[in-house]
């Protein structure tokens, strides 16, 4: 079980110095390596003795992996950019507040100081029965202790559960996937580029994994393209504390529109399943509907057909169904995505209005 | 390699959890391995002709061009189990050589098809058809004692012709119940720990050892499975096996065949003429 322990289990430590470098190792290394980006994820599992990689490569001395460029079509960021860079970047808050938001509200500030996008993007589930190191699906076993009659599953997916009912904790991802985000991978066949939503995986393809990295791959960018730059953005995290909590659930939104007239949208919620959850069929739905209530109030009801509550997370329905209904009549007046000021921005500790 | 592999449950036990998967790999190369030295075998050592001289069948003039050997109820069943058996063969190991798919969905709906062919192969098989022709009886273990006997150079009487079913088919059909019997009683139950919609998930039904042993049964029978049906598709694409092949698909063979493999007093053919012995089967195409 998890004893958090002092001192981690023995492994050799590798410190590349270029992406080409990094990815060699992990190549070379293949299942006995495990990547180490901010460490927030990683060094719980290594003190809980849970993980016991042999390799572990370090990829805090990469400074190709770091920073925020400018390009012809929108931005990069490097995967090992932190989050408080992303989210104070003047160009993310200026054409892409919805990820500045999410990422400001990640976890604490010192977590964010030291939490890298990528890593946030490629953590692990923050199920307790999988973390504790129980020997579940997800770690290898035959068993989810969290779907049973007695199991503990408030946070759990109440979408997309196949034997594992754990969801994807990342704030960061459905604003990326809302941004049209594509992840760039560096494998052992070469580069390549997947869009955000098609980076996370979901247990009934691979139960032991949330994204697709293989090992010997390496996310090593981001791109967010122009196409949605500067449109009205909503983003909304609901949590159990203030501070330093995973999300219980959030939304995110990118909506273009014309005359009050929703264009176009991309809309995306994370935490109700494995892998966060592009909802393609609000957005089919609501393209070419007024951005008012009652078109939110119709995405909301759309966003929770097919929903399965677990024994404690039935709540879980009424809150995503406030929460897309908010990112369609709330973009329009979302202080923060008409200011994109990632200082302003005030996350929602579980409002009981969220969810009633 | 282990041959299992363990976990720690939330009770401090050691408990079993699956099969080592590398077991997959064990059982293909076993398959290949049947393959190449059956093969070998008929190329170099080129056993003679297998049965003892017979004089001429009395009634073999009533015996038809096509000797009907299995129903259409007979092949369809065959047919469905085959595809189920492949389906869940492929669900069951592709993700484990990383093709990646829903495949537990897919899994579980094969074995609900296997399960039900089988049932109803068994009601067809113990109500309609010739129960015992596919079980060895006296004369098939005699034959094969000689064949032995032959086989290392000893002096022995040459073995009669089989019954509707070959020694080898009745044997291969005992292994293949059994594990096909293994994989739908573990996996039905299995159903209880997954999302299907038909039964209410309980996975604390039998205690975690209970459940870790019901999974490595599923797993051995599993992988077993690869080189039977391996060892059978073989067979079945072997030329001189070809005519029970085809008899498995159009349901008739050639009476030059019958008359060749078959004992037509173990095995005769109804309206032939040929009286059947006692216990023995008469060809209805069943």
């Amino acid at each position: 079980m998890a004893v958090i322990r002092d001192v981690m289990p023995a492994f050799e430590l590798l410190q590349p110095n270029s992406a080409a470098e990094a990815q060699k190792l992990l190549e070379q290394h293949g299942e006995d390596a495990w990547v180490m980006a901010g460490g927030l994820d990683s060094f719980d599992w290594l003190k809980d003795r849970i993980k016991k990689p042999k390799v572990l490569v370090d990829l805090s001395g990469v400074e190709e992996l770091k920073g925020i460029r400018t390009t012809s079509d929108g931005v990069e960021i490097g995967a090992m950019t932190t989050l408080t860079e992303v989210a104070n970047h003047p160009v993310i808050q200026r054409d892409y507040s919805v990820l500045g938001e999410a990422v400001g509200l990640v976890a604490s500030p010192q977590i964010r100081n030291q939490g890298t996008l990528g890593g946030n993007v490629s953590q692990d589930t923050r199920c307790w029965y999988y973390r504790g190191g129980w020997p579940c699906y997800r770690a290898g076993g035959n068993i989810c202790y969290a779907d049973t009659p007695v199991g503990r599953n408030r946070e759990h997916a109440i979408f997309g559960a196949d034997r594992c009912v754990a969801v994807h904790p990342s704030d960061s991802a459905p604003a990326l996937i809302a941004l049209d985000a594509k992840f760039v991978i560096q494998s052992p066949k070469g580069e390549r580029v997947v869009d955000a939503e098609d980076y996370f995986v979901g247990p009934e393809l691979d139960i032991t994994r949330l994204n697709i990295l293989r090992p010997g791959d390496l996310l090593i960018a981001i791109r967010i393209p122009a196409t949605w730059a500067g449109a009205k953005f909503y983003f909304e995290k609901v949590r159990d504390r203030n501070v330093w909590d995973f999300p219980l659930m959030n939304v995110a939104s990118a909506m273009k529109l014309s005359g009050g007239t929703i264009g176009d949208i991309r809309i995306a919620v994370s935490a109700v399943a494995p892998k966060p959850m592009r909802l393609k069929v609000v957005e089919d739905a609501v393209r070419g509907k007024p951005a008012n209530a009652e078109t939110g109030k119709m995405a909301g009801e759309l966003a929770v057909r097919g929903a399965v509550p677990l024994q404690f997370n039935a709540y879980k329905i009424p809150l995503m169904r406030n929460l897309v209904k908010r990112a369609i009549d709330g973009a329009q007046s979302s202080q923060h995505a008409e200011t994109g000021s990632a200082s302003q921005l005030q996350d929602r500790v579980v409002p009981e209005a969220a969810w009633s | 390699m282990e041959l299992i592999q363990w976990a720690r449950s939330p009770w401090g036990q050691s408990v079993p959890t699956h099969i080592a998967w590398g077991l997959m790999w064990v059982a293909v190369i076993a398959g290949l391995f049947f393959m190449i030295v059956h093969s070998l075998y008929l190329i170099v050592v080129k056993p003679p002709k297998r049965f003892a001289e017979r004089g001429a069948v009395a009634s073999a003039a009533g015996i038809p061009e096509r000797v009907p050997r299995h129903s259409l109820a007979a092949r369809l069943f065959h047919w469905i189990m085959a595809a189920s058996m492949f389906t869940l063969l492929f669900t069951a190991f592709l993700p484990r050589v990383g093709v990646q798919f829903n495949w537990v969905l897919y899994h579980w709906i094969a074995g609900c098809v296997l399960t039900i062919s089988v049932l109803y192969h068994i009601v067809h098989a113990s109500f309609f058809l010739d129960f015992w022709s596919i079980w060895p009886d006296k004369t098939d273990l005699r034959d094969a004692m000689n064949r032995v006997r032959k086989f290392f150079g000893k002096q022995a009487p040459s073995p009669s012709r089989f019954a509707k079913y070959p020694l080898e088919n009745k044997l291969y059909h005992g292994v293949i119940m059994l594990a096909g019997l293994a994989v739908i009683v573990t996996g039905l139950f299995m159903m209880k720990r997954v999302q299907t919609g038909i039964f209410t998930r309980n996975p604390y039904l039998f205690s975690d050892m209970t459940w870790g042993l019901m999974y490595v049964l599923h797993g051995l029978a599993g992988v077993g499975l690869i080189a039977l049906v391996m060892v059978h598709v073989y067979m079945g694409i072997r030329p001189e096996k070809l005519p029970i092949t085809k008899s498995m698909i159009f349901g008739w063979m050639s009476r030059d065949f019958y008359l060749e493999e078959h004992d037509t007093e173990r095995w005769a053919v109804k309206g032939s003429g040929t009286k059947t012995k006692e216990g023995y089967a008469a060809s209805d195409g069943d």
